[in-house]
């Protein structure tokens, strides 16, 4: 699928995971749409069948972040973090960690929004404290997209 | 798809994040029971029987180093891997393919902006 290629995803030395992507709006909006919290509501939910019916965000340095996500089927799980920095409409930096139901090792973020042609290249730059717990995170889950989609191909089978 | 290789077990095996996080570690080289066992918090024999689920599925194998038997992935073990990067990509897609439809929203509607 053409749209599949848009998006990168690779490691970067033993503690980084890169994530790059190109959209078609502005770097405002695309800033916009990862701060506001009722726009994240209408995103960030991994594969279909998830909602975020929890979503605290206070995108200012210090401000914390809950997102509680459920699915039709009882399942649920949380993110916590705190934003460290936020340069409209160019930068986000924020530490985030899974509880799944135990916290994972903090993962700090740093989200990019560049002018590209028209539209804006994001890219995203995760760090975790070791090379281990990067191997434990690309297995167990980011973003809860993994896990969600482990928990559905499972109900395919 | 390999067939080469029981799918369901395999699926099973691959049901536990404490399993996926032993794959994980042993894609970046062999390790012992001890050296899977660190990182969690869990007993040997714990790690143990993880592990002989996933070497029943055919996704490690073992080798005898004196006392020690090291684990590998196995080729199952390996394509299992790249199949998690595949829907990790693919739920981080699904999640862009909507930021797509937000923003597009976001165009149509310049007055959302003042919110």
């Amino acid at each position: 699928m053409n749209t599949m290629t848009r998006l990168t995803l690779k490691t970067e030395g033993d503690t980084h995971i890169v994530v790059t992507r190109h959209f078609a709006a502005l770097p405002e909006a695309v800033y916009r749409a990862h701060t506001d919290t009722k726009l994240l509501q209408k995103w960030l939910l991994g594969p279909d069948g998830w909602t975020m019916p929890v979503c605290i965000n206070d995108p200012r340095p210090g401000g914390k972040i809950r997102f509680e996500w459920k699915n039709d089927k009882g399942g649920g799980f949380h993110l916590t973090g705190e934003y460290l920095e936020l340069e409209p409409y160019s930068r986000i930096v924020h530490v985030e960690r899974m509880h799944l139901p135990d916290p994972t090792p903090d993962n700090h973020v740093e989200t990019r929004f560049q002018p590209d042609g028209s539209g804006t290249l994001m890219t995203m730059r995760m760090t975790l404290p070791d090379a281990q717990t990067r191997a434990a995170m690309l297995a167990t889950g980011m973003e809860g997209g993994m896990e969600a989609s482990y928990a559905r191909l499972e109900t395919l089978l | 798809m390999s067939a080469d290789f029981d799918l369901n077990a395999s699926f099973a095996a691959l049901a536990d994040p404490t399993r996926r996080a032993i794959l994980a570690r042993l894609a970046s080289g062999e390790a012992t029971v001890n050296e899977l066992a660190e990182p969690f918090d869990m007993t040997q024999p714990a790690i143990s029987q993880h592990l002989k689920v996933l070497e029943e599925a055919g996704l490690i194998v073992q080798r005898v180093d004196g006392t020690k038997r090291p684990r590998r992935l196995a080729k199952a073990g390996i394509d299992a891997i790249d199949q998690w990067l595949a829907m990790l990509r693919k739920a981080l897609e699904k999640n862009y393919e909507r930021l797509d439809e937000v923003l597009a929203a976001m165009e149509s509607n310049p007055k959302g902006r003042k919110r």
